[in-house]
């Protein structure tokens, strides 16, 4: 079972590895991790997706509590939430294959942010499996490096 | 007024009562060492290593409940605490642990002496704290002291650059502290706590778990008052002994892979499971899937990372033990028109049959000493002592928890999670220092001695009466027990046969000791020991290959157990 750990945590140096520990010393397998400040003082979000059954599922939400540098834990998994992960894709290109790569991006809603005469450096958002998907489009085109955030979440409101 | 780092962190011990830190000094901490010098408040305690330092400032948690004190230099100073620091992580001790660390502008350079010691205890410690500005100290050293007392305490390490020891700053101690990361849950949900208090009124087969959390929130005339009101047996792990008198009808001793028949028994035939600040270790479940599989299971603990971690639980109850159960107590007032000892009585039946049926035993008619004949006989004329009795790691461990009759929390003090032999003696000294007026005996493996036994210089240089009971087999005991049992007999490096003699090695530090051979000679020998007025080493040589008995083999359930 996948999970979305969102979770507030002190800016403290080291409090990324002290996140990074609990996961291996315990064996837990991370599958993406992202971190950055957020608009309070010294605080920041990391997002965390990771796999496991429920209980040691269970068993990371209440670790990444117990550590006295994380603020606040949710959890992405039961509620509605929207997901969010950045993709920056450098592509070989040449006179071949650039219309075919502008109509791909176009379709996904990307945005072409570097050109040189043999590239293109392409900015995509969505969620994963949208991410997912244009990288496979992409792939026979020739990509030549690839950079993905890793997802940032947060809960839907309540719809009145 | 401004002080220097070093005055800060004096005056900040001060306010928090310290009176004893233990250590060794060098150049990252020299500063700290003059300034200690310059005052009478807070004494320094130098032992002969740094392992030792971390140990006995924890025997001095473990007997008083305050937190322990150590400060280490840099590099390898604060390396060689590093075991120290995991033994008290593994029992939720808290220590305050200082260390000595390079110069800011240094760090990270591979300077002389410089260790990673915050990255390298990560996952040993409650937290850890690196002072990078002076500004910031009093409040560390506040958060810091804070953090390992409460909730589930544990050892919190704060390391000390040695320029900002001697820079400058305004101090002012804060009163109150606030970590918006950290709000350890006190009190249990009520409406859970009365669920679980009717359960644990309409189990007909009720049975306490208590471990060392129940020691740690002082909750111990708590449990009492649940377990005889109900009339609901006790059995403890090794963490928890002490916390129920082990010589009360209802107490069943402690369970796990050497608890007793009794004990072992009621888990599994038990129909409410209730435990009470305890974590479920593989030493007391044994196979977890057929651990007690007629029962509901009760969990209260402080740590709900505890709760659900090994063993499903069908009644969690997240708090400080002791709150927890004086808010249940009254809730039982409503059955006070049950007659307990009628409802409980084939219960306890039961469980006296099981008694009967395999007690801890020895052969009484052996010539040779027995090592459980030791400790019931140091049991026996200690009785009306109240002694504090700290052990190593190993066989001479499980019989000490077996044979000697505890009555009070906070008198045994071992190793139990990380199981570090080279622990009992130090922790003796340190809980000596804290308990002046009380006896303490370490009961020792000839192994685990030798592991800290440099120690003894410490004893002479503070005049400490503490006393060692070398429980001598010639073997690392323990690991040779499981050859014996299960690998055929080789007794592959477990033979310690060479080793000093423990009576000149005393002597040569001017320590009174003495040998002896046969069991005629126990009890003399113990009350000798016991009037000396100083510290008394006795080595005891004990048969060779006795073993612990019940044993329940690693991974089997805990039902298996090996009587004889
Ligand atoms: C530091 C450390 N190293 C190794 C072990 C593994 N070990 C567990 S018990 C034991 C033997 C202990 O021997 P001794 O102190 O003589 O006690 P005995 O078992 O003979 O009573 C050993 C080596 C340990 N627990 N701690």
């Amino acid at each position: 079972m996948k999970r979305i750990f969102s979770i507030v945590v002190e800016n403290e140096s080291g409090v990324l590895s002290r996140v990074a520990n609990l996961f291996s010393a315990r064996g837990y397998n991370i599958e993406s991790l992202n971190v950055a400040p957020i608009n309070e003082m010294n605080l920041s979000r990391m997002t965390i997706v990771t796999e496991g059954d429920e209980v040691i599922l269970e068993q990371i939400g209440k670790q990444l509590n117990k550590l006295i540098d994380v603020v606040k834990v949710t959890e992405y998994g039961d509620v509605p939430f929207v997901e969010r992960e950045m993709a920056l894709i450098k592509m070989h290109t040449d006179l071949g294959t650039r219309a075919e790569v502008l109509r791909i991006i176009d379709i996904f809603r990307g945005k072409v942010v570097d050109v040189s005469p043999d590239s293109y450096t392409v900015e995509v958002t969505g969620d994963s499996n949208k991410i997912d998907a244009i990288l496979s489009l992409l792939e026979p085109l020739g990509i030549k490096e690839l950079a993905r955030t890793g997802k940032v979440a947060m809960i839907r409101e309540k719809k009145k | 007024m401004k002080l220097k780092g070093a005055q800060i962190f004096i005056e900040s011990l001060k306010k928090e009562n310290v009176e004893y830190i233990f250590g060794i000094p060098g150049g990252a901490i020299i500063d700290l060492h003059d300034e200690l010098y310059k005052q009478d408040d807070v004494k320094f305690v130098l032992t002969r290593h740094e392992q030792a330092a971390v140990h006995a400032a924890d025997g001095y948690a473990r007997s008083t409940g305050k937190p322990g004190v150590a400060l280490l230099t840099s590099g390898p100073g604060a390396t060689n605490g590093i075991t120290g620091i995991a033994t008290a992580h593994m029992d939720s001790i808290p220590l305050i642990v200082f260390t000595g660390q390079v110069p800011t502008i240094l760090i990270g350079n591979d300077a002389f002496q410089e260790a990673d010691i915050v990255g390298m205890t990560r996952s040993c410690t409650k937290h850890n704290f690196l002072v990078k500005d002076v500004k910031e100290l009093a409040y560390t050293i506040k958060k810091a002291f804070y953090i390992a007392t409460t909730g589930r305490p544990g050892p919190v390490l704060i390391d000390f650059p040695k320029d900002v020891q001697v820079t400058e700053a305004k101090f002012s101690y804060p009163e109150t502290i606030h970590l918006r990361g950290y709000n350890p849950t006190y009190h249990g949900n009520l409406k859970q706590i009365k669920k679980v208090a009717n359960a644990i009124a309409k189990a007909k087969k009720p049975l306490l778990y208590v471990g060392g959390g129940v020691i740690t929130s002082n909750a111990h005339k708590e449990v009492i008052k649940l377990a005889r009101k109900l009339r609901i047996p006790v059995f403890t792990t090794l963490m928890g002994i002490g916390t129920y008198p082990e010589d009360d009808e209802l107490s069943l001793g402690m369970a796990g892979m050497h608890g007793t028949y009794r004990a072992n028994m009621a888990i599994q035939y038990c129909d409410l499971l209730i435990s009470v600040g305890a974590r479920f270790d593989d030493r007391i479940t044994g196979k977890v899937s057929e651990f007690a599989p007629n029962a509901k299971v009760v969990h209260i603990d402080i740590d709900p990372t505890s709760i659900s971690k090994n063993i499903h639980v069908d009644y969690p109850l997240v708090g400080d033990a002791k709150i927890v159960l004086e808010e249940m107590l009254p809730m039982f007032d409503e059955y006070n028109s049950v007659d307990w000892d009628e409802v409980r009585k084939p219960w306890l039946t039961q469980i006296n049959k099981w008694k009967n049926e395999h007690k801890l035993a020895y052969n009484e008619k052996e010539e040779q000493i027995l090592p459980q004949y030791v400790i019931e006989k140091l049991a026996e004329i200690t009785k009306d002592d109240d002694p504090i009795i700290s052990t190593e790691v190993g066989q001479h461990q499980m019989w000490v928890a077996q044979f000697y009759t505890f009555r009070e929390p906070r008198r045994l003090l071992t190793s139990g999670g990380l199981g570090t032999m080279g622990f009992g003696f130090p922790a003796g000294i340190g809980a000596q220092f804290a308990n002046p007026d009380k006896p303490v005996y370490v009961f020792a493996g000839d192994g685990s001695f030798q592991m800290n036994e440099q120690e003894l210089a410490t004893l002479i240089a503070y005049d400490k009466p503490v006393k060692v009971i070398i429980l001598n087999n010639g073997f690392l005991g323990m690991v040779r027990q499981w050859q014996d049992l299960f690998y055929g007999r080789r007794y592959a490096a477990t033979n310690i046969e060479v080793q000093p003699s423990f009576v000149k090695l005393a002597e040569s530090y001017g320590i009174k000791a003495r040998r002896i051979t046969k069991k005629s000679e126990v009890e003399e020998a113990l009350l000798e020991m016991k009037d000396h007025t100083g510290p008394y080493i006795l080595d005891a040589v004990i048969a060779r290959e006795e073993n612990v008995y019940p044993m329940v083999p690693a991974g089997a359930p805990i039902s298996n157990m090996l009587l004889t």
